[in-house]
């Protein structure tokens, strides 16, 4: 009986975490409309290119809260999109199809993350040591392929360049602009495979053995092994995850971008972690889900956004933002933390 | 047998034989392009028109560009002793406290000054107290909210040099002022920056020595909780172990910007971080807190340099570098990981019982 009321407490104090989240969004967002409503802010087509310059960052924050479901940490993201876009953009240069070079950024992110998830999992070094690592390793590889600037034209890949601008319509939230001309709001199909893998991983989490191991080795380690879950594998796989949904994004950030350069996406892990914590995954693992990581990535997009269309504010403001927020959630987790352990203490 | 044990249990082995590896390599590659294969250990007195007599020789340019790193390694030492996590916050700590001397010494929104705003001791003075107060910030996430140090250390990882940059109102601000620029260039022969790393570590080592700083940290590190029982106050230790860390990243700071004479923002102490905790495990301390070393630290944080001056040397350039250093780091950490000893020693346990089944 004790059990489930606790479990309730623990999911009211989460579910709490990410309203808290849901709501903080709705207010900046609200804040950013009423400033810049003048400067088109207003407009649906404003959410839909937050979403459209995130389409990356919310694959690799899926990615990220998976690691961090497990009480782990991935920060060689950032650089491994880096080294996925450069790769992508020199091998389109050679002569290479799109399609065959996108296989063959997923596989290297698979193969990545099988080996950074081995050194964690099996050889248990700390997660944070290996992908910072990692991250060093994907940086100096993307200056080892190219050192510079390498821009994917309409002449290198007409294919990708035919992806990077089609537009996927949404039927809804249209305006007419002052000329009478109806705009009809769109996507990229960036942010389409974006969706398909926040459903897909919050469905996995959710649904399958999979997901809830996540959650169990997050929790409790030991009694995770205890219950018969193959722990270091699990770990391994959770990686092997992250680095691959990285991929994906690093794939859909250079259909965004449409170059690949070295210092490209630097920061991006900070990003990722920083929406998965604001949007209520715990650091120490066991608890949070995607959606929550998927509003963080909005909060963090509305504020980049917002510093954009001011257009006076420095270009460190939205760095600065961030990692405000995510000093202020930091410490609202270990104060819940702190009330939660001094409850079940009482008890 | 015997004596191969005991030399690999000496705590300065692992250092050492990189340090040496570093410099067969330098020998066979001088030898190879057919100068002196000796070249590396020259060291020379030249003249110079700007700075008179100095100290020339690829071992003082080692020591003296390996200054900032040994200087960081002393604190992260600390860090990672005391909490058994590193403070990645060390590199961008070193910008901010650059950019807010700069901007001190040259006044807001002033990109390029000859003359100094203030006197140069307040300008050092600011460039400290904002280290310490990182530090102190980092502390206070760590001791007493108990947040994974790495994570912690996360928000002034992202956040310091953007501050920087807006201090600097987002320019790279030069300060050419003679007295400024003294600190990165030579005392005499010998360059600054070797001297100020000297006391530093002269100082460090004399309060670890002379009081029981040092077995605290290690205390708190090995188990924070029995510490604490033993009547040490565990949350101060860690505390200030960050605050050190802060410190020398200050220190750190003011060396890299005199040596440039600006407060380059995006570029002071970029990837240092990584150099620092690499110096720490290259040292022979394991990155899971407890017992260290600091003479290791200090020899690593050498060897480290020596290899990205021999990896410079070699024709790699800045931005590839880090994936030599990335592999190295993996190595270490594989090499000191418990299951990996544990399969070794299995397999020569496993290679034993052959032999003694043979005779």
């Amino acid at each position: 009986m004790s059990k489930k009321a606790d479990s309730k407490k623990s999911i009211n104090s989460n579910t709490m975490l990410l309203l808290i989240t849901i709501a903080l969004f709705i207010v900046l967002y609200a804040g950013g409309c009423i400033a810049y409503g003048s400067k088109g802010f207003t407009h649906f087509q404003t959410f839909l290119n937050i979403l459209i310059t995130n389409a990356g960052l919310i694959c690799v924050a899926c990615g990220m809260t998976c690691v961090m479901l497990t009480g782990g940490i991935d920060i060689s993201v950032g650089a491994l999109i880096a080294m996925d876009c450069m790769l992508l953009a020199v091998g389109m240069q050679k002569g290479i199809g799109a399609v065959p070079m996108i296989i063959l950024v997923l596989l290297i992110g698979i193969v990545f993350g099988i080996f950074q998830g081995f050194l964690v999992g099996y050889l248990e070094i700390q997660p944070f040591i290996v992908s910072m690592a990692g991250m060093f390793f994907c940086r100096g590889m993307t200056a080892v392929i190219c050192t510079d600037q390498v821009s994917i034209t309409q002449e290198i890949s007409p294919t990708f360049y035919a992806w990077a601008n089609a537009k996927v319509i949404v039927p809804f939230g249209g305006y007419t602009n002052n000329k009478g001309k109806y705009m009809a709001p769109y996507v990229r199909p960036g942010v389409v495979v974006a969706l398909i893998v926040l459903i897909a991983i919050f469905l996995i989490l959710r649904y399958t053995k999979f997901g809830r191991s996540l959650y169990a080795v997050g929790g409790s380690e030991s009694s995770a092994a205890m219950m018969g879950l193959n722990v270091k594998l699990i770990k391994m796989k959770a990686y092997m995850l992250s680095s691959f949904l990285c991929s994906i994004g690093g794939i859909c950030y250079c259909l965004n971008t449409m170059a690949g350069s070295v210092s490209q996406a630097t920061g991006l892990e900070m990003d990722a972690i920083s929406s998965a914590v604001i949007g209520g995954t715990l650091l120490t693992g066991g608890v949070g889900n995607v959606i929550g990581s998927f509003f963080g990535v909005l909060i963090n997009g509305t504020i980049s956004s917002i510093v954009k269309t001011n257009g006076k504010l420095a270009s460190s403001w939205p760095n600065i933002l961030t990692a405000a927020l995510l000093f202020i959630f930091i410490v609202i987790q270990s104060l819940f933390a702190v009330l939660r352990s001094r409850q079940t203490g009482k008890r | 047998m015997k004596t191969w044990n005991k030399i690999k249990s000496w705590p300065l082995f692992l250092p050492v034989v990189a340090l040496i590896l570093v410099m067969a390599v330098n020998i066979i590659y001088d030898a190879a392009t057919g100068s002196n294969p000796l070249s590396f250990f020259m060291i020379s007195l030249r003249n110079t028109t700007t700075s008179g007599t100095i100290l020339y020789g690829r071992i003082i340019d080692i020591i003296n560009r390996g200054s900032e790193v040994a200087i960081l390694a002393i604190g992260m030492t600390l860090v990672v002793s005391a909490s058994a996590g590193t403070d990645i916050s060390v590199g961008s700590v070193m910008s901010l406290c650059a950019s807010f001397m700069c901007m001190m010494l040259a006044g807001y929104g002033v990109s390029s000054t000859t003359t100094l705003a203030v006197p140069l001791g307040i300008g050092l003075l600011c460039a400290i107290v904002m280290g310490l107060v990182c530090g102190a910030f980092n502390g206070t996430l760590v001791a007493h909210l108990s947040i994974q140090p790495m994570v912690a250390t996360l928000i002034l990882y992202s956040a310091a040099r953007a501050i920087g940059l807006l201090l600097c109102n987002d320019l790279i601000v030069y300060v050419r002022n003679p007295s400024f620029a003294y600190i990165g260039a030579f005392t005499g022969p010998v360059p600054t920056p070797i001297i100020i790393t000297a006391v530093c570590i002269i100082v460090v080592s004399l309060v670890l020595k002379k009081t029981a700083l040092g077995m605290y940290i290690q205390s708190v590190g090995i188990n924070a909780k029995a510490s604490r029982i033993a009547g040490l106050n565990s949350r101060l230790l860690i505390f200030l172990a960050y605050m050190l860390c802060g410190l020398f990243a200050a220190i750190a700071g003011i060396v890299a910007s005199s040596r440039i004479t600006s407060a380059d923002s995006n570029n002071i102490g970029l990837y240092l971080e990584m150099d620092a905790i690499l110096s720490v495990a290259l040292g022979g301390n394991s990155l899971g807190g407890g017992k260290f070393n600091l003479a290791g630290s200090i020899i690593g944080a050498y060897t480290i340099q020596a290899i990205t001056t021999t990896l410079y040397a070699l024709g790699v350039s800045s931005i590839q570098a880090p994936v030599f250093k990335a592999v190295i780091v993996i190595l270490i950490v594989v090499i000191e990981a418990p299951p990996f000893k544990a399969f070794l020693r299995k397999q020569s346990a496993a290679r034993a019982a052959a032999k003694g089944v043979r005779a």
